[in-house]
């Protein structure tokens, strides 16, 4: 009998989007769609087990191999590098990490620009590539508030609709990066559950170009 | 039951690994647990992590608690363009690893062939690799690449440095889909990005993977590939696969690199390769190979828990007659090597399977089993 592959799914809608791609690759789980409170669920006949996790932490439950593979979003394979392999770009989840700052601001290259956010490594990794000297302020949520209370000169976060920043006079001024989900490996799992690997990779990679083409 | 093992998964590998590396004709590199910092600040990204413990030595030199073995390895042998030197190590070393925030002593394990490394000692290290890992579990893989045929590849690329250092990390992820987004960045049509991909993408067995490495490359890369082709057809190949995605830092490295990976154990637990690189910019003549093995990741491999603390405990109250309890307890150890405690009161929460009980009336066995 084969080993199980283990999938870490982002908990949430993106999740649910994401599992009907592992279920059209093959590799179906129907109790997944039972509605309670279960967060893990199998279909030993499929040699699959899905767990649901923070979105955040699936690269964690991969890289340290509880989960062979799962998805990921770009912003939190940016801001951890975790040790893995990136397989597929799938394409959705699609948004993208801007800087944005109070309408109207002018960057002023003779003071330390203040940049609050959420992801300091991608913000810290971004101005360096640009040679500007900045200081970062590590928050956890409502990181919109910060130029407006004059905590921070300008925001590094996700932006979707943009809507959020909208409502609170700020606008994105530069573009960082453009996000989506990824489905990611171990990279021991890689070599040792290859096949069953390789497979789910394959599949969605042409499901994704498929909807691509459409 | 499970009784405990004695020596530790570790303390095996050491022993085993030492004699192997012996029988290949390697002797023992002895080394200081410290080194001047300064040899790691020239030397920084060769490291894992650059987190380094340092401390101020008495006659006011910086010195560090060694995070590297390789480094200490060829500053401290001699540069020996004409001959080899073989060694090999088992040393504590003192890092942040990958994914955690703080330092650990980490017991690693490895070999060093240094001088006139000829293809024979590529494949005599990478056997070596191999055999190592087959100590640890026969359920391995040595995954092995080519630096001089990733290079080959990405010189027809025409991308900026730092677009080629971006592809680099690309090809490290396995990530086709971040080589087309960084040519089109680059303003070059992802299509000359094809060899690349498909190295990328050619994950398998080395016979497999050499038959289209050589249909899909082209002349330059070729002789590249014939020795390539020849090291790895020298060497028992069933554990091997070829993979492109190990990219050991190229400021460094050249030639053949390789990664090994057991299962059970979520990261790589051996790394290594040719470092040719790296000894120029330390000044040597001297070609270089080799590996190391870290064997603090043995813990995951699950070994068989153990049921009790200790096997049996004799309780023994204050009317004992300290000759009797010593004899007692001497020739219970005689006939029973899983351990005996003597103690007067049994602390809470520790497990053992048998209880005795010794009183001026002498040894009796108490009822109870405490697991």
């Amino acid at each position: 009998m084969k080993p199980m592959l283990n999938v870490a799914l982002p908990k949430g809608r993106l999740g649910e989007r994401v599992y009907a791609m592992f279920e059209k690759a093959g590799f179906e789980c129907p109790s997944i769609k039972e509605t309670n409170r279960k967060l893990i669920f199998e279909n030993e006949a499929c040699g699959v087990r899905y767990f649901w996790v923070k979105p955040s932490d699936v690269a964690i439950y991969v890289a340290r191999g509880a989960a062979d593979i799962g998805v990921a979003g770009k912003d939190i394979l940016l801001e951890y590098e975790p040790d893995v392999y990136e397989l597929v770009d799938l394409h959705t989840g699609v948004c993208r990490m801007a800087v944005a700052a109070p309408k109207g601001f002018r960057y002023d290259p003779s003071r330390t620009l203040k940049v609050a956010t959420k992801f300091s490594n991608i913000a810290k990794n971004y101005y360096a590539s640009q040679g500007r000297d900045i200081d970062i302020i590590h928050l956890n949520g409502s990181i919109e508030i910060a130029p407006i209370l004059g905590l921070s000169d300008v925001i590094v976060d996700i932006v979707e609709t943009g809507i959020t920043l909208k409502e609170n006079d700020l606008e994105v001024i530069e573009t960082v990066v453009p996000i989506s989900a990824r489905l990611i490996a171990n990279k021991a799992s890689f070599k040792f559950k290859n096949e069953q690997i390789e497979k789910i990779a394959n599949s969605i990679s042409m499901q994704v170009q498929a909807e691509a083409n459409k | 039951m499970n009784t405990p093992a004695i020596i530790k998964q570790d303390e095996r590998a050491i022993f085993a690994l030492r004699s192997l590396y012996r029988s290949f004709g390697y002797s023992q590199f002895k080394m200081s647990k410290f080194e001047e910092y300064d040899l790691y600040v020239r030397n920084k990204s060769f490291l894992v992590s650059d987190h380094i413990i340092t401390f101020t030595d008495t006659n006011g030199k910086l010195m560090a608690l060694k995070p590297d073995v390789t480094l200490s390895i060829v500053k401290n042998s001699k540069d020996t363009p004409d001959s080899v030197q073989k060694v090999y190590y088992d040393e504590n070393v003192y890092r942040v690893s990958a994914g955690r925030d703080a330092y650990r002593e980490i017991m690693q394990a490895g070999l060093e062939c240094i001088g006139a490394v000829d293809n024979y000692c590529i494949a005599e290290v990478l056997t070596l690799a191999v055999k190592s890992l087959s100590l640890i579990s026969p359920d391995f893989v040595l995954d092995v690449s080519h630096l001089g045929i990733l290079s080959a590849v990405l010189d027809s690329i025409p991308v900026s440095l730092g677009g080629r250092a971006a592809l680099v990390r690309c090809v490290g992820e396995k990530n086709l889909h971040g080589i087309d987004e960084i040519c089109i960045s680059e303003g070059i049509d992802p299509k000359e990005a094809d060899a690349l991909k498909a190295l990328v993408g050619s994950y398998g067995a080395p016979a497999d993977v050499i038959t289209k490495l050589e249909k899909l490359l082209d002349e330059a890369a070729q002789p590249l590939i014939k020795e390539f082709s020849e090291i790895l057809s020298a060497i028992p190949t069933e554990h091997i696969r070829i993979d492109f995605s190990v990219v050991n830092d190229l400021g460094y490295y050249n030639g053949i690199v390789f990664g090994g990976f057991v299962r059970g154990i979520p990261q790589s637990i051996l790394s290594g390769g040719q470092y040719d690189n790296l000894m120029k910019k330390m000044g040597r003549r001297s070609r270089a190979i080799g590996f190391a093995l870290y064997l603090d990741l043995l813990e995951e491999l699950e070994e068989p828990r153990n049921d009790y603390d200790v096997d049996t405990v004799l309780l023994y109250d204050g009317t004992v007659d300290l000759s009797l309890l010593t004899a007692t307890v001497s020739e219970l150890t005689q006939k029973n090597d899983a351990g005996v405690l003597a103690l007067r009161s049994i602390p809470k929460k520790l497990r053992y399977r048998t209880l005795l009980k010794l009183t001026a009336k002498g040894l009796e066995t108490a009822d109870e089993t405490h697991a």
